[in-house]
């Protein structure tokens, strides 16, 4: 069984080899597109049998460990490429490959007529593959190079359109606030091996214990500005908005149902340093309570589809680092949340998509309206995965959103009180502005225009290969949450690995209260959209809005604030120390070259090719050296 | 008064006979073959057919090389390097370790010298005959009607070849002396051929010449001092043989001259001897400040023989400079060496930085030659044995470095002949992209970039200086060498990152003989630099001196 491991990296990795080597042969660049669809399915099917081998076993006896090979063999420093898969890479694993193989085969329809098709289907692979060997590592190095992967194929495929300079800049953009994340991340293992002397999960673990508290935060919040970059949280948030100028598949794939879930991966698998330092937990938590507000707040005041959803996927994150924030009460929330929003967001963006394709590629939701009659199959799909987002009761969303809201509040103390506000606020905007999107496409009267071309739109149900999947999608929205949720099932699963805590509620409080808060509250927020959007037609262009409406069009000025905290220094910076190198340190170096240049230019004079002028300066140096000679024996 | 003189010849005892001198012609193989070859040369100039003699003496030559060569390796194989270290002709010349390596690296330079002596396809053909770099007749005066005559009869100077042979005979015994005799009249011997080769360019004739006229004239200069130093030394030690000296030297005489009772053991001679001796050192290794002839004498001299001067020359001389510091007068270290110190010093830095300014390369390549000694000369002031072995190993290498570098030079023509001047090289890599890269390889290996021979040379000269308690000289040495980098790589920029001009010269395709000198540099360039640690154990294992 543990050969299968590799294989399971090893299947998409090979699917990149020949899809992004194999170039230009023909047949491959007929036909890639399915040679990548495949692998991919082979990967998942690779990860059922896995599933179903460890199902077979005790919780304890589940983890599997698969060592490849020794990478770096130094004395003192030894780096191993090793797998190891329990129930929490299980997980991930099936939730990539699955959700993975599906987007794969969405976008067999989806980029039908792109010409470089191959070379997407083989970025896919690429970061399915990438993606896979980060949630399979069993040391944070190996996971370092699976996050570096990652970030490769989401800049591919973000820029994949390169020829649009927007794409072109968000891949930029994305690339580089990535990057500070992976600093956090890069700082963070050489701190563990500083600290430990060794980055494998297990011992690095099995030692927290040893170190004192303060290393602890170091490592933990240098581990935190990791996730944050990589799953959009503040304050490195500001590249996803941006990112959904790729094909909307990948917007789906790696933007709302695996990439961004890499953070709240890493904060879960190295819980036993964050529950070692209190302070790091905190700020962790805030992180998440913070980014759930500002994502959803965000989401308010998109008109264009894909950034409203992205806003929400900003937000939901914000509510699995909020649970994996708050120790062992909530990594299994964090990681059922992750799911359920893996399911129901990767629907909701497929949806997206596939409205996009019948509506000219317009993403304006100003511009689309009544499309429910045309699009029945992408109307029900989209309507239930909306109905899970928002976590109406039964469905996936609620189990798992509710969960999060009880353990916020069973923190305890003040924070609780706050944390759990903050959770049940934002389950009321995400209610609000979820409708908003739904009401806005599918529902009211058409507000279709000719797009660039002068055609107008003629909305029609997309594909086969586009809505089974959707379907499939719609399925898991509805029935995962319920399926976990019952017997515990889920907690039990991961319990062997992340730990579990029954939450307690503080006085006062009862399970039935806060689920009956949040069902009201995303009743108020429903009601609240329907009254603004549903009972009035909707302008087709944008109201002016209040100062929050405009602050929130522009991403809350995340972007003014960068540029006028980051850039602008930076520019300072930059042409300060450029100039201090033109004036100063050239100055030195030119002066001393000229100087020495025109000490040559007068010393050569002496040089005048009179044999001579020669013959005096020998008999010059004779006497200088016998002189010299002598003068050394008397002194 | 008849019985005086006839009771001199009658003499029963009292005055000793003459004792027939014991030469050990195997020990001295490698000498007599490149002399033999020479006198041989001489003949074939005599006797061979006009038309066959370039042939023939290109044959001779290489050959008398690779058979000295031969013979050298064959007495390095069978411990005369080490273990069987002795000295041979009465104690005449030295055959130990040094010796042989030295002997060994000078004959490699010959062989390449001879290549590139050797080569006719450059030049192009006057009246049909394929001609070298020498003149038609070099009795003849320049642009008059003799020499007209001698180009149009397709003369050609292969008397070089001879004049060659002799040059490398004399370097041979050079580094070997063991008497200060037998040294001065290998000085002589290696001096007189190459003061002629100077003088036989075939183009720049006149140049040629009064190169020619000032290297005799300031090398006459400063034999002279050489030979006085010689007779104030033995006035100081009663004779000239190397070990009797160090003796005096170091305090414990063997025997006393009578008749020189007076003067032995005076310091005064001593000091005032050996710093002539030295000067001639200098002289001939280009150290400032009697290095003033350099410049003028690569400029002016034929390419090929630059080359062969500027590489062969360095060896022998160093190796007789080591010999003398370390075998006769390492009694006297605390008075050399501080004046070693500030010879070393000046020549580093006056080379790096009168290079600077230099626009034309073969005068470029000549200062860098006197930077280069004041490396060397940092590595000779060590006094110690890694002082020896890693100045060896630095001959060698940049022996090979200097004959590719010039052989580079001879390619680069325009209608005038060789150009030159560095402008005409602004863009060389554009048009002729091998030849530059070759050059700049060349260059880097100058300038001690990691990777070349240069730099592993540098590191153990610097090394062994350091470690012999001279780091001021080391600091000294690595500022001159950021210095001098200044220039090699303004060459570089200068082939490589310029526009070629309209008007430019072209590179000629030489014959197997320059390419094949061409190569070997490069390759050994690389060779040494990428794996020195065997060539270096070489140097370490030939680093001891025979007395």
């Amino acid at each position: 069984m543990e050969s299968l491991i590799g294989l399971l990296v090893a299947a998409p990795l090979l699917g990149a080899a020949v899809l992004l080597c194999g170039g230009r042969i023909p047949q491959i660049d007929r036909t890639g597109h399915w040679l990548g669809t495949v692998l991919a399915f082979t990967s998942f099917v690779l990860g059922l049998v896995l599933f179903a081998d460890m199902l077979g076993k005790d919780g304890e006896e589940r983890a599997l460990q698969s060592h490849l090979f020794t990478w770096v063999p130094v004395e003192g420093f030894q780096a191993d490429a090793a797998f190891q898969l329990d129930q929490l890479s299980m997980t991930f694993v099936l939730l990539i490959t699955g959700v993975g193989s599906l987007i794969h085969l969405y976008s067999v329809g989806y980029m039908e007529h792109d010409e470089r098709r191959r070379r997407f289907f083989g970025y896919l692979n690429l970061f399915l593959a990438a993606m896979l060997l980060l949630v399979l590592a069993d040391n944070f190095l190996l996971l370092y190079v699976g996050w570096e992967g990652v970030g490769l194929a989401s800049y591919l495929l973000i820029g994949f359109w390169q020829h649009k300079p927007s794409a072109a800049t968000a891949a930029k953009k994305a690339f580089i606030v990535n990057r500070v994340g992976d600093v956090g991340l890069s700082i963070a293992i050489m701190l563990m091996f500083v600290t430990f002397g060794t980055f494998a999960f297990e011992p690095v673990m099995n030692s927290v214990g040893e170190t004192s508290e303060g290393k602890l935060t170091a490592i933990g919040l240098m581990l935190l500005l990791a996730a944050c970059g990589k799953s959009a949280q503040v304050p490195l948030q500001s590249w996803l908005g941006d990112a959904m100028e790729g094909p909307t598949p990948v917007s789906a794939l790696i933007h709302a149902a695996t990439m961004v879930t890499a953070g709240v991966y890493l904060i879960v698998r190295s819980g036993a340093i964050f529950e070692a330092a209190p302070d790091a937990q905190l700020v962790v938590t805030i992180v998440g309570a913070v980014t759930l507000l500002f994502g959803a707040i965000v989401g308010c005041a998109k008109d264009d589809i894909k950034k409203a959803l992205a806003g929400s996927t900003m937000s939901q994150i914000g509510y699995m680092v909020l649970a994996a924030g708050l120790g062992p009460i909530g990594y299994a929330f964090a990681i059922m949340h992750l799911v359920t929003h893996g399911f129901f967001k990767a629907g909701l963006f497929l949806g997206a998509g596939s409205v996009m394709h019948g509506m000219n590629d317009e993403v304006d939701m100003r511009k689309y309206g009544g499309l429910r009659k045309y699009m029945p199959v992408t109307f029900v799909t989209f309507g239930l995965g909306y109905l899970a987002i928002i976590g109406f009761p039964g469905l996936s969303g609620f189990f798992s959103k509710d969960a999060i809201i009880e353990a916020a509040f069973a923190k305890g103390g003040t924070q609780g009180w706050i944390l759990g506000g903050a959770a049940l606020l934002g389950a009321a905007i995400t209610a609000y502005y979820m409708t908003r999107v739904m009401l806005m496409t599918f529902f009211g009267e058409k507000r279709w225009e000719p797009d660039a071309n002068g055609e107008m739109p003629h909305p029609h149900e997309s594909p086969r290969s586009m809505t089974i999947p959707m379907i499939l999608l719609a399925v898991g929205s509805v029935g995962a949450g319920a399926f976990f949720d019952v017997g515990e099932r889920f907690v039990h699963w991961l319990e062997p690995v992340t730990g579990f805590e029954h939450g307690h509620l503080p006085e006062g409080l009862s399970v039935a209260m806060v689920t009956g808060a949040t069902v009201t509250c995303m009743v108020l927020g429903v009601a609240a959209a329907w009254l603004q959007y549903g009972r009035r037609p909707v302008p087709a262009a944008a109201p002016r809005g209040s100062l929050l409406t405009r602050a929130a069009r522009r991403d809350l000025l995340q972007d003014d604030f960068n540029h006028v905290a980051l850039v602008k220094p930076g520019e300072y910076l930059t042409r300060g120390l450029v100039y201090l190198d033109h004036k100063l340190v050239d100055g030195i170096v030119n002066g001393t070259a000229a100087a020495f240049g025109g000490l040559s230019g007068r010393m050569r004079r002496i040089q005048n090719g009179y044999a001579r002028s020669y013959a005096v300066s020998m008999f010059g140096g004779a006497v200088v050296l016998i002189a010299a000679t002598l003068l050394m024996r008397a002194v | 008064m008849s019985k005086g003189v006839h009771s001199l010849w009658m003499a029963q005892d009292g005055v000793d006979k003459i004792e027939a001198p014991h030469i050990e012609y195997d020990l001295l193989a490698p000498t007599l073959i490149v002399v033999g070859a020479a006198v041989l040369g001489v003949a074939v100039e005599a006797f061979v057919p006009r038309r066959h003699r370039y042939v023939v003496q290109v044959g001779l030559a290489v050959l008398a090389m690779a058979a000295a060569f031969g013979a050298v390796v064959t007495l390095a194989a069978t411990g005369h390097g080490t273990d069987e270290a002795q000295t041979a002709a009465m104690g005449a010349l030295a055959v130990d370790g040094p010796a042989l390596f030295l002997q060994g690296t000078i004959l490699l330079v010959g062989v390449l010298g001879v290549f590139t002596f050797a080569e006719r396809r450059l030049d192009p053909a006057a009246h049909g005959n394929r001609v070298d770099s020498f003149a038609a007749e070099a009795a003849a005066v320049p642009g008059g009607e003799a020499e007209q005559s001698a180009v149009k009869a397709g003369f050609t100077t292969t008397e070089v070849f001879p004049l060659l042979l002799f040059a490398t005979g004399g370097m041979l015994i050079f580094p070997a002396a063991n008497d200060l005799l037998t040294l001065f009249i290998a000085l002589e011997v290696l001096s007189l051929p190459l003061y002629l080769l100077c003088a036989v360019a075939r183009r720049k004739r006149l140049m040629s010449q009064e190169a020619a006229v000032k290297y005799f004239l300031l090398g006459a200069f400063s034999s002279a001092f050489l030979l006085f130093g010689i007779a104030l030394l033995y006035g100081y030690a009663g004779s000239v043989k190397y070990a009797v000296i160090a003796d005096v030297v170091a305090g414990n005489p063997q025997n006393m001259t009578p008749a020189l009772a007076d003067t032995m053991g005076n310091d005064a001679l001593l000091l005032i001897g050996g710093a002539m001796l030295l000067l001639g050192m200098f002289f001939k290794v280009g150290a400032v400040p009697f290095h003033m002839w350099t410049p003028d004498v690569y400029q002016g001299a034929p390419t090929p023989v630059t080359g062969f001067m500027a590489a062969a020359t360095k060896v022998a001389a160093f190796g007789a400079l080591l010999r003398l510091l370390y075998v006769v007068l390492p009694g006297m270290k605390w008075d050399w060496r501080p004046v070693m110190w500030g010879i070393a010093i000046v020549t580093m830095v006056v080379g790096a930085i009168l290079a600077i300014t230099q626009t034309d390369v073969k005068r470029l390549l000549a200062y860098s030659s006197i930077a280069h000694a004041g490396f060397i000369l940092a590595g000779v002031t060590a006094a110690n044995e890694e002082g020896i072995s890693s100045v060896l190993f630095y001959l060698a290498a940049y022996g090979f470095v200097t004959v590719g570098a010039f052989a580079v030079v001879t390619l680069v023509r325009d209608a005038g002949g060789e150009a030159t001047h560095l402008s005409k090289w602004a863009g060389l890599g554009r048009r002729s992209p091998l030849v530059a890269a070759v050059f700049a390889v060349f260059l880097l290996a100058f300038a001690g970039i990691p990777l070349t021979s240069g730099f592993a040379g540098k590191f153990a000269v610097f090394k062994a200086a350091a470690e012999g308690g001279a780091t001021p000289l080391v600091v000294v040495g690595v500022i001159a060498s950021a210095i001098a980098a200044f220039f090699y790589v303004r060459v570089i920029v200068l082939m490589f990152f310029s526009e070629p001009r309209p008007e430019g010269p072209a590179v000629t395709v030489p014959s197997a003989f320059t390419v094949s000198a061409i190569a070997v540099g490069v390759a050994a360039t690389l060779v040494l630099g990428v794996a020195p640690q065997y060539f270096l154990d070489l140097a370490g294992d030939a680093g001891v001196f025979v007395r």
